[in-house]
């Protein structure tokens, strides 16, 4: 009979040879390393769940109650040394799974810049990150190259072997930016930031998509995420160049009305202050952007003026109905132009670095101790900092 | 002007908002309309209108009010049932092309409305019942502390789900997922009724949560029997103690949490949105702050069943019974320190997202500690497997998977590859089926006998376990594996063909799910034709060790003749073991809780307060909101709110008893 149950099994394997478990077997470096901490810690909690599994079919088998020979002893409740090793065992598990959680949290930190294309082969000068900004529109996906000055939405293109440097933003709802094959997600909020750092080594179309639902048009919000090789992305960049679209603010404002299934879609060239004009809410033209706001208020703030410098809306995405005891939907007015806002913003959205620091990749040891083959402290607080314990530069 | 006459009377509500051209829609309103019918109809004929209204609607009994609370639980298991198999008979056909059979504005419903049915009327009911009918007898207790509020509490529970069983067929249910984060929940993404309808129901339903919580509190703090020091307390009282402090220091939080939602959608504020300073990132965080306590309050007074279950039969005190109470009140505190693992991606920093990681890991340690309690427990018993026995084995074979692959996913970076996933889903109901539906299960075959003095037919019952048990395994193994393959959640549609099999599989695990639920039923139906020969006459059918087992069943009104008096855990195995004597003279009057419909008439006001704010029936809300408040001012002028039953009486039930027992030998 146990025969038969093992042959049972083979279809099984079959099913399983036949699918692509891209998140066990990613094609980027972070995704990868994520895919260690996954099997490593089931590894480690296995050594306890096997056990407990086994000891309780065991149990019940050995104490139904038509097995006379068992020992019965129905007043026997306590016992210090097992209940010591009941509470150390879990205990001794979840500090190293711990440890290692702490460690891989801050050293797969998406918000960190990478340091190895894969194994032993350490980012270096040579290594110019790709810059992405992505902006999760509903529902469909815009991805900008302020490098190159274009624009694809629903189709993203990475050399292989080269850092990506996302920038995320989203333009109404919550959304998540995820491409299994290259690394983990990070959600796509709206007036606010997240960042994502990953490579893709091997090169080939993986699918990308919203990982948070986000509305009617959410299944179909996917996107190809091509790696290429260096000629073939350049190739790619040229290729959308050619494209006849161009995206300003106000070909924005048509992109981002929602729709459903769209097509991939080209942009030779892109306005250099929409990201953050999208990433202010003030891409539509007399709107004050956030940061502006900001600024103003830290600065004291406008007063009562303040208050009464608001318009009525004429668009707001989904034609908003606005709260039925509210005021009218309205924005604040920008008291400068759209171009004087977006200088401002430009001087005042943190610089992208310009310089790639490369990292030091010997073993880690405590905090405070010197590196192996580093003679003085000095030396040390030359390097760039590892980012272990510390915020990026 | 009749135009706006009419927007005055009936608010937004237009004949538009009535689904007729939904054919599934009327279908199901036709099916529910005639069986309601017939339901009604039958009530009427065989005239049960007013033992309705007078036994079980207004009784301030906790026993049949635990009762009412586990029926209510076990219809709206139908509704929420039915949600799921329609998901994955959609999920199992869109493929290659095809759009299913559902369209989005259906399909995002009807997964929200799963999620909220799932959680919020069946999961609490269930559990909330259990605890009702059993922690006063347990405690030794004639009834709660505040019968009257625990009636309330009932029909207010009762009242969100009419609610959310309303937007069915009047309007929709909101299409935002389970937690409603906004943006999208807020007024600009979704301005029709589907979130005011969420917002009311569980608004409606949290006021009885919150109270009863609080009851049972009182309850467990004020009126154990003398002699039952908190550490001598059963482990499922102990476990309801600690819910019912989870379930009042969090409900607060959500009730807090959708008011500032409303008030975004009514009046215009900006707490939750994009613009004017307004933070969604802020509602994420509340809602998960009382979110991750809730699944405590889920799973506690389960570990407390199968606490109970597991030394029952295995005929052996508890194993670690203190390290049993430390590790529920660890778990209840530091189930409010984990809230943030539900949201790693939000870019917090990797220190904020270790420390939420780290935190949770070490529930895992608690949680453990309980599992190998419950196995050496087992070891050196004497195991009977009745049906409450094989619940709690395959528990603890199916839990301890579901808690590893939520360890995984507190691991923040695993996190981020599966969050979302198909993975998480298959993760959470692995627990929660696996640990809150199996432990219901349990302890609903393990005290049925004492609700109604019969025992349920075992064999219609292991149908119901076995096609559970492998149903579940069937339906949602195929989900870890598509969570590795990066499906996510929610999707309606796929491009990807290789997927389809996993979902057909998966589709297979919900049928025979839906086998379990009718077995189930039948199981009840065919135990109560055979009630006869399944009568369990001692009030002690399984060998019990805690005092609800030494009244009888069904116990009378007043639970105890005479309060027990309490000299170790396992309070009645003691009193059996020292040769404990039933007293058969000497009652005295009982002084007993009259019952009151101003429960249900508060609740039903409450409904009516809730439908005409969903649909801006602004007098309709002034009219109902006014009433509510005269009835329950004018509640508090009831001067006969008590009662002693005569010791004439008193004698006659135990007299009754006696015979009965005498007649067993």
């Amino acid at each position: 009979m146990k025969r038969f149950g093992a042959l049972l099994l083979f279809p099984l394997a079959g099913l399983l040879s036949g699918c692509d478990l891209v998140v066990l077997a990613p094609a980027g470096d972070v995704a990868a390393q994520q895919r260690d901490l996954l099997v490593v810690s089931t590894l480690l909690m296995l050594i306890i769940i096997v056990p407990v599994m086994a000891l309780t079919v065991f149990f019940a088998w050995r104490y139904r109650q038509s097995n006379a020979s068992a020992t019965y002893a129905p007043d026997w409740d306590h016992s210090t040394k097992l209940e010591l090793v009941i509470w150390a065992a879990p205990l001794l598990i979840i500090i190293c799974l711990g440890a290692l959680t702490w460690l891989g949290t801050h050293l797969l930190d998406p918000y960190r810049r990478i340091d190895r294309i894969e194994p032993g082969q350490p980012v270096t000068q040579d290594h110019k990150p790709l810059r992405v900004e992505v902006v999760a529109l509903d529902w469909k996906w815009l991805f900008i190259y302020p490098d190159y000055g274009i624009a694809s939405v629903n189709e993203l293109a990475a050399p292989v072997n080269q850092p990506i440097d996302f920038r995320i933003t989203s333009s109404a709802v919550m959304n998540s930016f995820y491409i299994p094959a290259l690394a983990g997600q990070i959600y796509a909020m709206p007036a606010m930031e997240t960042k994502l750092h990953a490579v893709i080594n091997r090169e080939g179309t993986y699918s990308g998509f919203s990982a948070n639902y986000s509305g009617a048009g959410f299944s179909g919000m996917r996107f190809a995420f091509h790696g290429l090789s260096d000629e073939a992305f350049e190739q790619w960049v040229a290729q959308t160049r050619t494209a006849s679209a161009k995206l300003d603010r106000d070909s924005y404002l048509d992109l981002e009305k929602p729709s459903e299934n769209e097509p991939v879609r080209h942009y030779a060239s892109v306005d250099p202050d929409l990201y953050g004009a999208i990433l202010n809410l003030c891409v539509e033209r007399g709107k004050m952007c956030m940061n502006e706001m900001m600024s103003i208020d830290a600065k004291g703030g406008l007063g009562l003026a303040g208050v009464r410098n608001t318009l009525p809306l004429q668009y707001d995405k989904l034609a908003r109905r606005g709260a039925v005891f509210g005021n009218d939907p309205s924005y604040v007015a920008s008291i400068c132009t759209a171009e004087e806002a977006a200088a401002v913003a430009r001087a005042s959205r943190d610089a992208w670095p310009t310089y790639w620091p490369a990292k030091n990749l010997s073993p880690l040891r405590g905090a405070g101790m010197l590196r192996p083959g580093t003679d003085s402290r000095s030396a040390e607080a030359d390097m760039p900092p590892l980012g272990l314990l510390r915020r990026e530069l | 002007m009749p135009d706006t006459l009419t927007r005055f009377i009936f608010g937004r509500l237009t004949l538009e908002s009535l689904p007729l051209h939904e054919p599934i829609v009327v279908a199901t309103f036709i099916a529910v309309a005639l069986g309601g019918i017939a339901l009604l109809g039958a009530i009427t004929y065989f005239k049960l209108w007013t033992y309705l209204w007078r036994e079980w609607f207004t009784s301030v009994d906790h026993k049949k009010i635990g009762i009412m609370y586990m029926v209510l639980g076990l219809v709206m298991l139908l509704r929420g049932f039915s949600d799921a198999i329609m998901m994955r008979l959609q999920q199992a056909i869109a493929f290659n092309g095809s759009e299913g059979y559902l369209n989005s504005h259906h399909y995002d419903q009807i997964f929200t409305a799963h999620g909220v049915i799932m959680i919020f009327f069946v999961a609490m009911p269930f559990v909330t019942g259990l605890m009702n009918f059993v922690v006063p007898l347990q405690i030794g207790a004639r009834d709660v502390s505040f019968p009257f509020l625990n009636n309330f509490s009932f029909w207010m529970t009762v009242g969100g789900a009419v609610l959310v069983m309303a937007s069915l067929f009047v309007g929709e249910f909101a299409r935002t997922g389970w937690l409603a984060y906004p943006p999208l929940s807020g007024i600009g993404y979704s301005p029709d009724v589907g979130v005011d309808y969420y917002i009311w129901a569980l608004q409606v339903a949290g006021v009885g949560t919150t109270l009863s919580g609080i009851n049972l509190i009182c309850t467990i703090i004020k009126m154990r029997a003398p002699g039952m020091t908190m550490m001598r307390m059963p482990v499922f009282t102990w476990t309801s103690l600690c819910t019912n402090v989870l379930i009042v220091a969090s409900f607060p939080v959500l009730t807090a949490v959708l008011a500032m939602l409303s008030l975004d959608r009514y009046v215009g504020t900006n707490f939750f949105t994009n613009d004017f300073g307004g933070n969604p990132m802020m509602y994420v965080n509340l809602i998960w702050i009382w979110g991750h306590p809730e699944v405590y309050i889920l799973i506690l007074p389960l570990f407390g069943v199968f606490s109970e279950v597991t030394s029952t039969f295995s005929g052996k005190r508890l194993f670690g019974y203190t390290s049993m109470v430390y590790a529920t009140v660890v778990i209840t505190i530091l189930s409010y320190l984990v809230w943030l693992h539900h949201f790693f991606t939000m870019g917090s920093g990797a220190s904020v997202n270790s420390f939420f990681g780290i935190t949770t890991m070490i529930i895992s340690i608690p949680t453990g500690a309980k599992i190998f309690n419950w196995l050496f427990t087992m070891y050196r018993g004497r195991i009977r497997f009745e049906l409450p026995m094989m619940w709690t084995v395959a528990f603890m074979l199916t839990f301890t998977v579901g808690g590893m692959t939520g360890v995984l996913l507190a691991v923040p970076p695993a996190d981020f590859v599966l969050h979302n996933s198909l993975f998480l889903i298959a993760h959470f109901h692995n627990v929660i089926i696996g640990g809150v539906l199996f432990g219901l299960f349990a302890g609903i075959a393990y005290w049925w006998p004492k609700a109604f003095g019969f025992r349920l037919d075992p064999f219609w019952g292991k149908v119901s376990f076995w096609c559970w048990v492998v149903g579940f395994w069937f339906a949602f193994m195929p989900l870890y594996i598509l969570g590795l393959m990066g499906v996510t959640r929610r999707m309606r549609v796929f491009d990807d063909p290789s997927l389809q099999i996993w979902f057909v599989i998966a589709a297979f695990g919900a049928v025979l799910i839906a086998a379990g639920i009718a077995a189930f039923l039948v199981q009840i139906f065919v135990s109560i034709r055979r009630r006869e020969a399944l009568a369990d006459p001692t009030g002690d059918p399984w060998d019990g060790r805690t005092l609800e087992w030494s009244t009888s069943s069904p116990p009378p009104a007043y639970n105890f003749a005479f309060t027990p008096v309490i000299r170790d855990n396992d309070a009645w195995w003691d009193m059996k073991k020292a040769g404990y004597i039933r007293p058969l003279s000497g009652f005295r009057p009982i002084h007993m809780p009259s019952n009151t419909g101003t429960g249900i008439i508060l609740a039903g006001f409450s409904v009516a307060l809730g439908f005409a704010m969903i649909w801006y029936i602004w007098w309709l809300a002034a009219l109902s909101f006014v009433c509510l408040i005269a009835t329950a001012i004018g509640h508090t002028f009831n001067y006969h709110r008590d009662f002693h039953i005569p010791a004439a009486e008193v004698t006659q039930t135990e007299a009754a008893r006696t015979t009965l027992l005498a007649a067993q030998g």
